[in-house]
């Protein structure tokens, strides 16, 4: 299939699409430009014709473009991805990245500097090996095998750090081998995880590789945890930063296998919202919040029991909202209308359950 | 005879949930209903109030829904909004039934 070259660009500012395609129409290869103005309108199009690259803004009413690019990963491994938007915000950069986006450029940048912008545009264009390397930015080696592991994939990670080579091997989520300087298994692995940094690919799975590692995964990445921090005696602050920023991918990567399009904890009091992967976080839990409320009014007055969770279902995604109390939390999660409606509870519940584990 | 109903103030109160179908207009007053004489019509309006207003409030927070439904421990309420108005089908949940999803 030709997808050389093709590029989908989303953005809800007409003007801005009708900037982009005259910047791009300056690329060396001359790609072929076509925009789309909406979530559900990019996704049909990629589904429609193959694309080498999609450049995706973040900010979107209606489906925002982390739940784009969530869609994207999982329905087009191979496609690139670059998002162009006006947000200056660390932490949307760096979920962006948690994502698999290859890279993430501000529009303010992008016109200061134009022809680096599309340098980098014209490289991705012209990388056309079908089994790239992607890597995963500022995450240890402990994120990257817990990713792979949550994810079930089967892969063998290819890890390198100055002249210095290893291998793990993962398979259908469990890590059942490791090898580093002759040594193998446990062993091996305690060594490459004391490494600090360093690079990894993603080779392709090696099924029949003989097992090894018999210890669970966590179980190891614990151990070898508790012994970096033993040599290391971080300090409190490194702590909490280490713990929350775990906490995070942990979450996102929840999401990601089980295959929600948002997350929203609605806390019992005003306190602070979490949202994942949506921007409209405030504007969901306030619904949430009048939701609860009126069908916890409704069954007061009908004498009809508790209320246990309220479903709602249109054109883009279904919900569920697990309604919480004075006490408790709502748990408000976006599914793709894929998702059947008799596993919907379920699965909310399951991720609810997982959420603070 | 019949002192006892003068004592106790005839029937118990216990309110029967509702059973069947309602089909509601735009300003939620019932058009027409399945469910039984019996049951009180305000209740079976305020069932329409709360719906219409779940399906406004989904609107303004720009998640428009074509169906939603409330699931309490003994009563399935299905909404399906229509373009005046919605209809409603009520479920009661008993014992033999499965669990509702």
């Amino acid at each position: 299939m030709e997808t050389t070259r093709k590029i989908l660009v989303l953005d809800d500012d007409a003007d801005w699409l009708e900037v982009c395609r005259e910047q791009l129409a300056q690329l060396p290869s001359k790609p072929e430009v076509r925009t789309a103005s909406t979530g559900t309108r990019a996704v049909a199009q990629l589904d429609a014709e193959p694309f080498r690259l999609l450049i995706c803004d973040l900010r979107m009413p209606r489906m925002d473009g982390l739940q784009v690019l969530t869609i994207v990963r999982r329905r087009f491994p191979e496609l690139r991805t670059v998002v162009l938007t006006g947000l200056e915000d660390e932490e949307f950069r760096s979920r962006a990245y948690i994502l698999g986006v290859d890279l993430f450029w501000l529009k303010t940048d992008m016109q200061r500097d134009v022809k680096l912008f599309l340098d980098c545009l014209e490289s991705l264009l012209g990388d056309e090996t079908p089994h790239g390397f992607r890597g995963v930015q500022n995450k240890s080696l402990i994120d990257i095998i817990q990713l792979e592991c949550l994810s079930r994939n089967s892969t063998v990670l290819r890890v390198t750090r100055g002249p210095l080579v290893a291998k793990l091997w993962i398979q259908n989520g469990e890590l059942i081998d490791a090898e580093v300087g002759g040594a193998r298994g446990e062993p091996a692995l305690r060594k490459i995880l004391a490494w600090r940094a360093g690079a990894f690919e993603n080779l392709p799975a090696e099924p029949k590789r003989e097992r090894t590692i018999v210890k669970s995964v966590n179980a190891l990445l614990l151990e070898s945890a508790q012994a970096i921090d033993e040599v290391t005696e971080p300090t409190q602050t490194d702590f909490v930063e280490r713990a929350d920023h775990q906490k995070n991918v942990w979450k996102l990567s929840l999401l990601a296998a089980e295959g929600a399009e948002f997350v929203v904890v609605v806390p019992p009091d005003k306190g602070k919202i979490e949202s994942w992967s949506t921007f409209q976080g405030e504007r969901l839990a306030s619904w949430a919040r009048q939701a609860s409320e009126t069908a916890r009014r409704l069954g007061e007055r009908l004498g009809a029991g508790p209320l246990s969770h309220v479903a709602g279902a249109g054109s883009e995604r279904r919900l569920l909202l697990l309604s919480g109390d004075d006490k408790t939390r709502s748990f408000l999660v976006g599914w793709p209308t894929e998702v059947g409606e008799g596993h919907l509870l379920e699965k909310t519940k399951k991720l609810s359950a997982s959420w603070d584990s | 005879m019949g002192f006892l109903k003068k004592l106790f103030g005839g029937r118990a109160a216990v309110q029967q949930l509702p059973s069947g179908t309602v089909t509601i207009n735009q300003r939620g007053e019932v058009v027409s209903a399945t469910v039984s004489s019996a049951y009180p019509e305000p209740l079976l309006r305020e069932i329409g109030r709360a719906v219409l207003q779940l399906f406004q409030e989904a609107r303004e927070a720009q998640m428009p829904l074509a169906e939603v439904s409330l699931h309490y421990g003994s009563l399935r309420v299905t909404a399906r909004e229509l373009r005046g108005g919605a209809i409603i089908f009520l479920f009661p949940q008993t014992a033999l039934m499965p669990a509702p999803n």
